[in-house]
């Protein structure tokens, strides 16, 4: 065993500290950083569960070309860099620089991302360089460079444990940054601090909730107008501060007040009663210690920017802004989003939060000696890929994302990337949606845990992610990769980077060169220091020169505006782009779950991370059910303009009429229908940029499936057309959920081609329509199927313990197919807890015998709860269920 | 008071459970005589084939030590062949002229094993296998080189090959049927059963009609009709039993293929009981012990005056053959209506099948065939026997029953 390595979590904007002992075989033992000042030791599932991705058997570890044949063949290092330097020196020689494009990644760290931007932006002529954070935060920087002139997060974690009241919109922390929520749900249970939930869906957050606020899609801003009226005429407004450091007051309260001419009104529009609405405004006018934070329910929005303005308004209108335990907070979807953002990462933004301003575009040139400086903003991800699909866009890099997956009508993106003249691919698995859409070139990259470098997360803190594994094969980190590229198009000179340590060397100075404290991103105080990138610990920045890093910005205005004033702004009517008509009665929001993170291409690596929810799924309420005659636990196939999807129907009273919830994570790899991408529609905030993915009409159907079930296999089974599919990780087996039309004995057959060599055992109740085999091979079992018919699944928790056994016992053998764990108790039911697997039959039944009436004795008697604490609302309602 | 005198013909194993029950029921109630023609004392005849096959010796089947017959104040009479019985008279003659009277007597004569009339069937060597003196004969005319055949691919005939197999006589099988055991297997577990059997040095000749046994004065080999000719020192015919109603017939008793008896196991003389497989009860003659010892108990109470009706017994198959377990009741191979569910392990060597009837909702196991794996026979013969909903545990009945009335609690 190695020492335990810093490092942090490669998941969400928490950026929570993580320590990594590598066994010496290639794993590590994952645990929480205590001395972290994002978690303070805490860890949530997906946290906890990295031990468990760590593994080699799905990772490129080589270059790879796609041959004329289809199939890709291994080719070297020098090969596939001269061959991308020439492709892109040749593409941009006979279409212009504008016809070369990055696509990059919130998941990069900081140097990757700066060496990538600096290449396009400073060297090859283009800013054609956009990223996943488009998707995720784009709208909150827009919202604070329009009220602040800078893409700045005023407060941080601290202000959580602080508040007298934490308003929560369109984030379901509880599930999305479990490790902040817990930190409020702490705030809340100690100080007595009220949490307030702004959602159209009622999720695990609400169930946490003082007062739960079940939104109408979209209406945010009217919200926020109603709240910015009351403010003013309740005599709320910081007169002070608001003359001191901020202007258009008058005109954003005119256009509130358009919204939300009164609180009727605005309740109506919002679809809540009136007195919910007033509470709301009586509880944050009450509380000068306010936080509103918020993540994809306000950024991933056509009027993204508005409603991140119209939470800002009435902080700006209260001064609530810059103080311990207030202000506005952009919980961020991603581990590197800010820094991205940082080094200008996004289309729109140059470097260091610098502009496409002439002298802002002078400044870069002259500090990077740009032979090629970008004169304006390149394409923004949705008409970046429109551009490809036009072919305007000839040559496309993406590095460490899939947007075949995640990008809106996935269809399109897919197929517009399989025209591209050079499309080259930066990956860590060897297969995924975007590496089959038709990728030429497939680079090996370094992933976490092999690779050192910095993130920042959602406070401004800068941490070192850090190295504690060999990069297996021929991976290389992404940084080099970049750098070994530049060099082959003659810019050896400015891209001889021999570390990250120099990279960020170069940064820090970047966002420090002529700042003299103008601009917000600002390392002078890093590169003053005797600093030591080795054993840098987190800092927040702004840290300048002379300076403590900041904690905490705008106490006393000081916005980076030309006048230092924040800026109010008004608001326009809330509008859903897509809205349900009579073709598409439905609205379809997207979103994450508990244990999944993005498209699944780590955390479908977990066993543990799978238990929770299986297969994707649409949840809708029972009056839609009923009226499209969807059941529960059935199929139903949800279709949009764009493209079409076929999940297992949840049907659920916390979903609203006439809104569908489907989860983002699966992809074309991990399911056969369950790609919600391909729905979503592709318009933009005019601001950011960034697509509304949570509001897509949609019509709904019910599918019915002959049979279904399961197969779960040690060796790799692929099945035909005609299958629904989701593909599980499992410990020791993979797991395929299934449904299909074709007969058992055709679906047996195809099981039996592949597990020839194996003793088969079977089980049949022709009149139940229930139909297992399994298949044994040197006394281990090897792969199994249960069919049965269509609404009578089988869980497959039994049987799947088996996989643990070198060798079945006799008794093992003959109940192996009864679906029944070996001990002969019943199945042990869906996992809540996936920290320490604590099924919910162990949770009811300690329930029901009364040992356990809150969730902390739970946790004492089970575990269950005491690590992430992201099931503890699920404990609760089981509590609640119960008595 | 006096004792009733209770006279029982055969001393066979349903004439020993009858004892049995009534001595330990009322002790006092009867005085008991026992005849039988074996000159042995009572024995266990299902244990026969172990015996052939040396795994046992003769000692080991006997039912009853000596002092027990002498303790429960039981005459028994071995070697003694009763030649007559006189119901109006209450009385039955022994071969020695010895008369014997009665107020209630017992028929359990048993059955006798069914000699087919092939040219060549009289000669030395053609043999039964039925009981000890059977066995007698046949293991005196097995020697390590010396062949065998046997005729009758039913219980009887698998353990009379296994047994000669089993002393290294080389033993082949004849039967008529395209599988073994037919009346107790569907193909697919006849099918297993002749693998293992092959397995254990037995040969096969299914669908096999015997067409005459050549010899001179002894048995030198079997012709099947299709020409084979087998080679063979010793022929033992194992193709059923009839049931032994000679003494029945002779005293005028109502017969059919076996003594008519009714729900009290009386015969047309009511004075007169029968039991085991020399009664035909509601149609049947069982061939087997267990419903031989059901009609014991039965009788037995009947005869202590407690109320008691036999309603038929559902049987089950074992078979005695070492490391072959198969086990088989009811409607097994599932009549038209009902439903089937399979679980078999190739591997394993194992196969269930069981039958369900729906009626009214309610799902009842109507027949069981259980190869490899028979732990759990006795259970699924009582669920067919008592008739029990299983429409709760039907998901896991074919698992057995430590999961499926886990479950089902």
């Amino acid at each position: 065993m190695g020492p335990s390595v810093r490092t942090t979590c490669p998941y969400c904007g928490v950026g929570c500290g993580v320590m990594a002992k590598p066994d010496g075989m290639g794993g590590a033992a994952i645990a929480g950083d205590p001395d972290h000042p994002a978690n303070f030791g805490r860890l949530c599932s997906k946290g906890s569960a990295l031990g468990e991705t760590l593994g080699l058997e799905k990772r490129l570890l080589h270059p790879m070309r796609l041959g004329r044949n289809g199939s890709y063949a291994r080719i070297t290092w020098e090969d596939a860099l001269d061959t991308i330097a020439q492709s892109l020196q040749r593409i941009a020689h006979l279409h212009g620089p504008d016809a070369l494009a990055f696509y990059l990644s919130g998941q990069l760290l900081t140097e990757d991302y700066y060496v990538a931007n600096k290449l396009m932006k400073g060297f090859l002529g283009t800013a054609n360089v956009d990223t996943n954070s488009r998707l995720c935060m784009a709208s909150s920087v827009a919202g604070h460079r329009r009220a602040f002139g800078a893409d700045t997060v005023p407060g941080n974690y601290q202000d959580l444990d602080e508040a007298d009241l934490i308003v929560l919109t369109g984030s379901n922390a509880a599930w999305c940054h479990p490790v902040l929520f817990q930190r409020m749900v702490k705030n809340r249970k100690e100080r007595g601090a009220k949490i307030i939930v702004i959602d159209p869906r009622r999720t695990a957050s609400a169930d946490e909730a003082d007062l739960f606020l079940q939104i109408a899609p979209g209406m945010d801003s009217v919200l926020f107008s109603a709240l910015l009226v009351a403010i003013a005429e309740r005599g709320h407004i910081d007169e002070a501060y608001v003359t001191a450091h901020t202007k258009g007051l008058s005109e954003a309260l005119a256009s509130a007040r358009l919204l939300a001419p009164d609180l009727a009104t605005a309740a109506r529009q919002c679809g809540l009663s009136e007195k919910d609405l007033n509470q709301f405004i009586d509880l944050w006018l009450a509380n000068e210690k306010t936080v509103t934070a918020w993540s994809q329910g306000v950024n991933q929005s056509a009027q993204g920017t508005d409603k991140v303005e119209a939470i800002i308004n009435c902080h700006l209108a209260t001064g609530r802004m810059g103080r311990p335990g207030l202000g506005p907070l952009s919980l961020t979807g991603q581990p590197n989003a800010m820094g991205g953002r940082e080094v200008g990462g996004l289309a729109n933004m140059l470097a260091a939060h610098l502009q496409f301003s002439s002298s802002d575009i002078d400044l870069v040139q002259r500090f990077w000696r740009a032979p090629r400086m970008a004169q304006k903003e390149g394409l923004k991800a949705v008409p970046m890929f429109d551009a490809i699909a036009r072919g305007d866009i000839r040559a496309l890099w993406v590095m460490a994302t899939n947007p075949a997956v995640s990008m809106p009508r996935a269809d399109h993106v897919r197929q517009a990337m399989g025209q591209l003249d050079l499309f080259v691919v930066s990956e860590v698995m060897r297969s995924n949606d975007t590496l089959n859409s038709g990728a030429h070139l497939l680079l090996p990259a370094a992933a976490w845990g092999e690779k050192d470098g910095t993130v920042t997360n959602s406070e401004r803190r800068i941490s070192r992610q850090r190295a504690f594994l060999d990069a297996p094969g021929e991976t290389r980190p992404d940084w080099w990769i970049v750098c070994e590229v530049a060099k082959r198009m003659g810019f050896a000179e400015s891209f001889s980077f021999a570390s990250p340590d120099e990279i960020f060397a170069e940064h820090a100075a970047l966002s420090g060169f002529e700042n003299d404290g103008q601009r917000d991103f600002d390392l002078s105080g890093y590169v003053a220091s005797a600093h030591n990138y080795r054993e840098m610990h987190p800092f927040q920045w702004p840290f300048r020169k002379d300076e403590k890093p900041q904690e905490r910005l705008f106490a006393n205005g000081h916005f980076f505006t030309a006048d230092h004033k924040a800026t109010f702004h008004a608001l326009e009517a809330p509008v859903l782009k897509d809205a349900p008509d009579d073709a598409f009665p439905l609205l379809l929001n997207t979103g994450r779950v508990r244990d999944q993170w993005h498209t699944m291409t780590r955390t479908g690596l977990s066993p543990r991370l799978s238990h929770h929810l299986q297969e994707p799924f649409a949840a809708l309420n029972p009056a839609d059910a009923r009226d499209y005659r969807v059941t529960h636990g059935g199929f139903v196939r949800l279709t949009s303009r764009y493209g079409t999807a076929v999940l297992r129907a949840d049907v659920s009273d916390a979903q609203r009429p006439g809104e569908i919830f489907a989860p983002i994570h699966w992809s074309a790899e991990t399911s056969s229908d369950g790609r919600v991408g391909a729905l979503v529609q592709p318009a933009t905030d005019c601001f950011s940029g960034q697509p509304e993915l949570k509001a897509t009409a949609v019509k709904i159907e019910p599918v019915k499936f002959q049979r279904e079930g399961f197969i779960l296999s040690r060796r790799k089974i692929t099945m035909t057309e005609g299958f629904w599919l989701t593909h599980v990780t499992l410990d020791h087996a993979q797991g395929i959920r299934l449904a299909t039309d074709m007969t058992s004995n055709q679906v047996i057959a195809q099981l039996d081609a592949q597990c020839g060599a194996c003793e088969k055992s079977e089980f049949h109740d022709e009149a139940l329509g229930q139909h297992r085999v399994a298949y044994v091979l040197n006394g281990r079992l090897d792969a199994c199927l249960f069919l049965s018919a269509s609404g009578k699944t089988i869980e497959w928790n039994g049987v799947r313990e088996l996989f643990g056994k070198d060798e079945l016992s006799k008794t093992d053998r003959l109940i192996l197919l009864s679906g029944q764990t070996g001990s002969g108790l019943s199945d042990t039911g869906p996992v809540v807890c996936a920290c320490f697997g604590v099924p919910a039959p162990s949770i009811d039944q300690l329930i029901k015998s009364g040992a356990a009436k809150t969730a902390e004795q739970i946790g004492t008697l089970l575990k269950a709860g005491t690590n992430c604490g992201s099931c503890l609302p699920e404990l609760r309602r089981m509590i609640r269920q119960q008595t | 008071m006096t004792k009733t005198r209770l006279i029982i013909i055969g001393t066979g194993m349903a004439a020993t459970r009858l004892v049995d029950e009534l001595t330990r029921r009322v002790p006092e109630a009867f005085d008991i005589c026992m005849i039988g023609d074996e000159p042995t004392s009572p024995y266990n005849r299902v244990l026969l084939s172990s015996l052939l096959a040396g795994e046992l010796d003769e000692s080991e089947l006997t039912l009853k030590t000596p002092d027990w017959w002498s303790q429960n104040n039981i005459r028994i009479l071995t070697g003694e062949r009763v030649t007559e019985i006189d119901k109006a008279a209450r009385c039955v003659t022994l071969a020695n002229g010895t008369i014997l009277n009665y107020d209630q007597l017992v028929l359990a004569t048993g059955s006798k094993p069914i000699c087919l009339p092939l040219p060549g069937a009289d000669l030395a060597g053609v043999m039964t296998f039925r009981d000890l003196a059977d066995v007698a004969k046949i293991r005196a005319a097995m020697k390590p080189d010396a062949s065998a055949v046997v005729i009758g691919g039913g219980l009887l005939g698998l353990e009379a090959a296994y047994g000669l197999a089993k002393a290294n006589v080389k033993t082949s099988l004849i039967h008529l049927m395209d599988r073994l055991m037919e009346r107790q297997l569907d193909a697919e577990a006849a099918n297993m059963l002749r693998d293992d059997i092959s397995a254990r040095g037995i040969s096969f000749h299914l669908s096999a009609n015997t067409k005459k046994i050549h010899g001179a004065g002894k048995v030198e080999a079997i012709e099947l009709m299709d020409g084979t000719v087998i080679p063979a020192d010793l022929v033992v015919m194992a193709v059923g039993i009839r049931p032994n109603i000679d003494l029945a017939q002779g005293a005028g008793l109502t017969t059919g293929r076996g003594i008519l008896v009714d729900d009290q196991l009386a015969t047309s003389d009511p004075a007169i009981f029968a039991l085991g497989e020399c009664a035909e009860h509601r149609g049947i003659a069982y061939g087997l012990v267990e419903p031989a010892y059901e009609q014991a108990r039965i009788l037995a109470a009947h005869l202590s005056a407690d109320s008691a009706a036999y309603a038929g017994s559902v049987t089950a198959t074992n078979l005695k053959v070492h490391g072959i377990h198969l086990f088989s009741s009811g409607d097994f191979l599932g009549a038209d209506g009902s439903d089937v569910i399979v679980l078999r392990d190739r591997g394993l060597k194992t196969y269930r099948k069981l039958v369900l009837k729906n009626e009214g909702g309610t799902t009842q196991l109507t027949g069981c065939l259980l190869y490899g794996d028979t732990s759990d026979g006795l259970w699924y013969a009582e669920l067919i026997r008592q008739q029990t909903p299983v429409n709760s545990m039907r998901p896991l009945l074919a698992f057995g029953r430590d999961l499926a009335t886990r479950e089902a609690a």
